[in-house]
C-alpha cells in the first residue's frame, strides 16, 4: 500500500496531501516517510548497487559535461597533431595520444555521449513497445498473443548484428541505422518479460476484481498490471543499457556503427587495432570504457534487483 | 512416442521460423528504397546497365514474384549469385561456414565443460568464496566487450608471452585441407594427423576463449541458480532420507533437472553469439564467415549478404532445435508438454 | 519390546544469531508391530521430533542439546555414522508426505526406486543385479495394488496421479523391508477419498507385514483411524500420551479437549470411503 501511494503522488497532484493536515491520520505519514526510508536504506547499504549508480552517475555526467572537463575538446574532430601522436600515457595525456596525435581521453569521453545516446534511444523505443506489445499478448491470449509471441520468436532468432549488416548494405552505415536496427530487434526481450508477467497477474484476484467492477481495459492494463511490472522492467532496463552499450560498440567495432571522425567508443578500438601491440592504449582504453559503462549499469541492475526482490523471469 | 510428436512439433516451429526470417530479410533487402541494381553498379553506370542488371536480377517483376523465387531458390539450397566473387552465394558461404562453424561449436563444448562444473560448484559453497569468486567471474564476462578480451588475450599470449598463434586457422602452408567434415581439427583426428590436429588446437584456444567468456559466465550462473533452486525439493530431501550418497545426490539428482535452464538461455542468446562471433573472426584473422560478410557489405553485394543473414538465422535455429532435442531427452517435462 | 525409544530429546534451532528450543524433553516408546500415532498442530515440534530421528536435520542451524534415540536398543545419536547410515531409509523407513515433489520430475519411478535400492543393498553388503532390483522394484509397487507395476516403473512422475504418486512414495519406504516405518502426513496433499484409500493400504500393509508404525500428523481423525497409542505433541512438549480409546473418550489436558473440539467431525468424509460405517453417521461433504 505504502509504495502504491508513492508512486501514484505525483499523478495524483499535491493539492489533497497540501489540504488537510488535519483530517491526515496522524500515522500515515510517517510510515509513508519510512517506506522510502527504507527502500534508500536497503539501497545505501547494498555495496553493488552503490558502486553501480556511482558509476552511471559519473560516466552520464562526464558525458553531459564533456566540452567543460575535457583537456583538448578541440580533438574531437579531425585534428591531426604528428608531433603528438602515440604518446604514451602520461600526466599530459592520461590515456596517451592516437596514431594522428588526438588526445584519448577526450575522445573517450566524448565517445561514451554517443554510447549513452545510443542505450536511451534504442530502449526509448525498444521498451515502451516491447511493454505494450507483452501487455496485450498477455492480457488478450487468443490470436493476438500468438501473433506477438511468434513475431517475438522470429526477431530472437535474428542476430542483430547480422540484421544491422543487411541494413548496412541498404543505407549507408551509420549512428542512425544503428540504433535503429538495434531497437527493431531488442524490444522482444521486454515483451517476453512483460508477456510473462501479464500471464501471472491475469488469473490473480485484484485483476479478477476489477474485471467483475466493470473497469475499463485500459485501467485494468495499465493501472493494475503496468504497475506490477515496473520493478522488473526497471531491473531489466538498467541491464540493458550496459549491454545495448555493448552491442553498439560491437557494431561499430566491424565499422557497422558510428562512423569516423565521430569519436565513437568502438571505431576506436578498431582504429586503434592496427598499432597492436606496441601502442596498446589506443584500443585497450576504449575498450576499457566500454566495459566500465557496461559495469556500472550491471551492478546497478543486480542492486534494483536485490531492492525490489525480482524474480529472474525469462 | 510423445518423444516424436514433440520433435515433429519443434521441427514444424523452426521451419515457420525460418520462413518468418526469409519474409523480414526480403523485406529488408527489397522493400526500403533505392535500387539494389544501381547500387550495386555504383553511379557512373549507365541507365541501361542498370536496366539490363535489373532484370537479369528479376527485380522488374511484382514483388511477390521476387519473394516465391527468392523462397523456390531458398528451397533449394540457391541464394543468387554474388556480385562480388561473380560464384553463387550459397558456394562462397560453404567455404566460410565450416570455420565459423568449428568455432562456436568449440565454443559451445567451452561454455559447459567449464560453466557447468563451475555452476555446481557454487551451488555447493554458496556465499562462500568459491561461489563470490566464480559470481564476480560471471558478472566481469558478462560486461567485458569480446573485441577487448580478444584484443587483450591476443597481445598477452601472443604478443608478450609467445606461447599461442595470434591469426588464422593453421600456419600458412600447412597444406592440409578439411575435406572430410570442414573442421579442421576433427579431419585432423579422422586422419589421424596429429601434428596437425595440435596446431589446430592451438590457433583454436584463443578465439574460442574469447568467445566463450561471456557463455561460460552465464552457464555458470544459471546452473549455479537452478540447483540451488533444487536443493530445496523435497525429492533431494528424500533420497537423503533414503541413503543415496551425496555425490550421486548432486550430480544425478539435483544437476539433471537443473540441466535444461543454461541450455535453454544458451539457445536464447545464441543470436549475440553469432554477433560477437564475426568480431573474433575479425581479430583472430579465422576465415570464416565474418570476413565475407563484411567484404561483401562494403560492396554493396546485396545477394551475398541476404545470404549471410539467413545462413546465421538458419544456424540459430539449427542450434536452438538440436538443443530442443537435447533438454527433451533430459527433462521429460518439455517433451510432455508439463511447460514449454 | 520397544523397537524405536525416544529419550529427553531437546533441540534448539540458531538463525539470525536467536537460539531458540523447539523440542523440550520429548519422550517416547514405538513397540515393535505397533502403531502409534504423534499429533500437533504445525510448529508443535512434530516434524523436528521425525527428522530427528531420521537424522534429517541440518546442523547448523539445528542443534541437539540432550537426549537419546534407541533403535532396537542402540543410540543413534552416538552410533557410528556409517552404522547410522546403514539403518536409514532400510530397517527404519519412512513415507514421505508430498506426493507432487517428493519424487524427481525427470526420472522415471523405476530409475529413482532402483538407484535407492542400490544404495541400500550397497550398505547392508546385499548382492543384487540390475535385474534383480527391477524385480524387486516391481514386487514393491504390486505390493502397494498398483495394477501394472511394470508399466508404472517405466513411468515418469508426472504421468502418475496424485494417490499414484503417494503409493510410489510408500513402495519406495518398503523397499528394503523395513521393520519401522515413519509416515508423515501420507496423502495430506491429495483429496479426502483418496487420502483415505492410501491410510487403508498404509494400514494393511503395516498390519500384513507385521511393521510398526509411527505416524505423524495434525489430523485427528487420521490418528483414531490408524493408531493405538498417541502422543500429543504442543509447543514442543508432549503435553498428553494415552491409548487412542482413552484419549478420545477422557482427554486429560486442556490442550487435548481443545483440539479434539475443534474437530467436529472425527469420522469426517476422510474416512468414509475406507471405512464405510462413517458414512451412516453423517459426513456430508466439505
Amino acid at each position: 500500500m505504502a509504495t502504491r501511494s508513492l508512486r501514484e503522488e505525483p499523478a495524483a497532484g499535491a493539492a489533497p496531501d497540501a489540504e488537510p493536515p488535519v483530517t491526515t491520520l496522524p500515522e500515515a505519514e510517517p510510515e509513508r516517510l519510512s517506506a522510502a526510508y527504507q527502500s534508500w536504506y536497503r539501497f545505501s547499504r547494498n555495496p553493488t548497487a552503490v558502486i553501480g549508480a556511482a558509476i552511471v552517475v559519473i560516466c552520464i555526467l562526464a558525458a553531459v559535461l564533456a566540452p567543460l572537463i575535457t583537456p583538448y575538446p578541440s580533438h574531437v574532430g579531425a585534428v591531426v597533431d604528428f608531433r603528438a601522436r602515440h604518446l604514451p600515457p602520461s600526466w599530459e595525456h592520461w590515456m596517451g595520444t592516437d596514431n594522428v596525435g588526438r588526445d584519448i581521453l577526450t575522445r573517450v569521453v566524448y565517445g561514451m555521449r554517443i554510447s549513452l545516446l545510443l542505450a536511451f534511444v534504442v530502449l526509448g523505443v525498444a521498451v515502451p513497445v516491447g511493454t505494450l506489445l507483452g501487455l496485450a499478448a498477455g492480457y488478450f491470449g487468443g490470436w493476438v498473443e500468438v501473433v506477438i509471441m511468434r513475431l517475438t520468436d522470429i526477431a530472437l532468432a535474428i542476430p542483430g548484428l547480422v540484421l544491422l549488416m543487411a541494413v548496412a548494405t541498404v543505407f549507408s552505415p551509420n549512428l542512425l541505422t544503428t540504433m535503429l536496427a538495434l531497437a527493431a530487434l531488442w524490444w522482444t526481450w521486454h515483451a517476453r518479460l512483460i508477456y510473462a508477467i501479464t500471464r501471472q497477474l491475469r488469473s490473480q484476484e485484484f485483476v479478477e476484481a476489477a474485471e467483475t467492477l466493470g473497469a475499463s481495459t485500459f485501467h485494468i492494463l495499465f493501472r493494475e498490471i503496468l504497475p506490477n511490472c515496473v520493478s522488473a522492467l526497471a531491473v531489466k532496463t538498467s541491464l540493458d543499457c550496459g549491454f545495448v552499450i555493448l552491442t553498439g560498440a560491437a557494431l561499430s567495432f566491424l565499422g557497422l556503427g558510428a562512423q569516423p571522425p565521430m569519436p565513437d567508443l568502438g571505431t576506436m578500438v578498431a582504429g586503434g587495432t592496427n598499432y597492436l601491440p606496441d601502442y596498446w592504449w589506443g584500443s585497450v582504453m576504449p575498450g576499457c570504457a566500454v566495459l566500465v559503462i557496461a559495469l556500472g549499469f550491471n551492478l546497478l541492475g543486480d542492486g534494483l534487483r536485490d531492492l525490489f526482490d525480482v524474480q529472474e523471469i525469462r | 512416442m510423445e518423444y516424436l510428436v514433440f520433435l515433429v512439433r519443434r521441427l514444424l516451429w523452426s521451419l515457420l521460423v525460418l520462413f518468418g526470417l526469409s519474409v523480414v530479410i526480403f523485406v529488408i533487402a527489397r522493400g526500403m528504397p533505392g535500387d539494389p541494381a544501381r547500387m550495386a553498379l555504383g553511379p557512373t553506370a549507365s541507365a541501361d546497365q542498370v536496366a539490363q542488371l535489373r532484370e537479369t536480377m528479376g527485380l522488374d517483376l511484382p514483388l511477390v514474384t521476387q519473394y516465391v523465387r527468392y523462397l523456390g531458390g531458398l528451397a533449394q539450397g540457391d541464394l543468387g549469385r554474388s556480385l562480388l566473387t561473380g560464384r553463387s552465394v550459397s558456394a562462397d558461404i560453404s567455404d566460410t561456414f565450416a570455420a565459423t562453424f568449428e568455432l562456436v561449436l568449440a565454443t559451445i563444448l567451452i561454455a559447459f565443460v567449464v560453466g557447468l562444473p563451475l555452476g555446481v560448484m557454487a551451488a555447493q559453497w554458496k556465499d562462500r568464496w568459491p561461489d563470490n569468486s566464480i559470481r564476480l567471474f560471471a558478472l566481469l564476462s558478462a560486461v567485458t566487450p569480446t573485441f577487448l578480451l580478444a584484443l587483450l588475450l591476443q597481445i598477452l599470449a601472443g604478443y608478450v608471452l609467445h606461447v599461442l598463434p595470434t591469426t588464422g586457422r593453421l600456419p600458412i602452408g600447412a597444406g592440409f585441407s578439411a575435406d572430410i567434415t570442414g573442421l579442421v581439427t576433427v579431419d585432423a583426428l579422422l586422419k589421424g594427423n596429429w601434428a596437425i590436429l595440435g596446431e589446430g588446437l592451438r590457433h583454436l584456444i584463443l578465439p574460442a576463449f574469447a568467445l566463450a567468456a561471456a557463455s561460460v559466465g552465464q552457464v555458470a550462473l544459471t546452473t549455479r541458480a537452478s540447483m540451488i533452486d533444487v536443493t530445496s525439493q523435497d525429492y533431494v530431501e528424500a533420497a537423503r532420507a533414503f541413503g543415496v550418497p551425496e555425490r550421486v545426490r548432486v550430480l544425478k539428482y539435483m544437476l539433471r533437472p537443473a540441466l535444461v535452464a543454461p541450455m535453454t538461455i544458451l539457445g536464447l542468446s545464441f543470436a549475440s553469439l553469432i554477433g560477437n562471433a564475426f568480431v573474433v573472426e575479425l581479430i583472430f584473422a579465422w576465415p570464416g564467415m565474418a570476413s565475407y560478410g563484411v567484404r561483401t557489405i562494403l560492396q554493396k553485394d546485396l545477394n551475398a549478404v541476404m545470404g549471410v543473414v539467413m545462413v546465421s538465422g538458419a544456424f540459430f535455429v539449427m542450434v536452438n532445435l538440436a538443443i530442443d532435442v537435447a533438454t527433451g531427452l533430459i527433462d521429460p517435462r518439455v517433451r510432455l508438454g508439463g511447460r514449454s | 519390546m520397544t523397537l524405536l525409544s525416544v529419550r529427553d530429546l531437546s533441540v534448539s534451532f540458531t538463525t539470525y544469531g536467536r537460539t531458540t528450543q523447539v523440542l523440550h524433553d520429548v519422550s517416547l516408546d514405538v513397540p515393535a508391530c505397533s502403531q502409534i500415532a504423534l499429533v500437533g498442530e504445525s510448529g508443535s515440534g512434530k516434524s523436528v521430533t521425525m527428522k530427528a530421528i531420521m537424522g534429517l536435520l541440518s546442523t547448523p542451524p539445528a542443534r541437539i542439546n540432550s537426549g537419546q534415540i534407541f533403535y532396537d536398543g542402540e543410540d543413534l545419536l552416538t552410533m557410528p555414522p556409517a552404522r547410522r547410515m546403514a539403518l536409514r531409509g532400510t530397517a527404519m523407513s519412512m513415507v514421505f508426505q508430498d506426493p507432487m515433489s517428493s519424487l524427481n520430475p525427470v526420472f522415471t519411478i523405476g530409475d529413482q526406486l532402483g538407484t535407492i535400492l542400490k544404495y541400500a543393498d550397497r550398505r547392508l553388503g546385499r548382492q543384487r543385479g540390475r535385474a534383480g532390483r527391477r524385480a524387486r522394484v516391481a514386487e514393491v509397487l504390486a505390493q502397494v495394488r498398483m495394477r501394472e507395476p511394470e508399466r508404472v516403473a517405466g513411468s515418469y512422475p508426472m504421468q502418475l496421479s496424485g494417490g499414484m504418486r503417494q503409493r510410489v512414495l510408500i513402495a519406495m519406504a518398503l523397499l528394503s523391508e523395513p521393520t519401522l516405518l515413519i509416515a508423515d502426513e501420507p496423502g495430506t496433499a491429495l483429496d479426502v477419498t483418496t487420502q483415505a484409500q492410501i491410510l487403508k493400504l498404509l494400514k494393511d500393509l503395516v498390519e500384513a507385514k507385521d511393521l510398526a508404525l509411527l505416524m505423524i500428523t495434525h489430523n485427528l481423525g487420521v490418528v483414531r483411524e490408524t493408531s493405538s497409542y498417541v502422543y500429543v505433541m504442543h509447543k514442543g512438549r508432549v503435553v498428553e500420551e494415552a491409548p487412542t480409546e482413552r484419549l478420545f473418550a477422557a482427554p486429560a489436558e486442556q490442550y487435548t479437549r481443545d483440539l479434539i473440539a475443534a474437530v467436529p467431525r472425527l469420522t469426517g468424509p476422510a474416512l468414509t470411503a475406507a471405512t464405510g460405517e462413517a458414512a451412516r453417521q453423517g459426513g456430508g461433504a466439505p
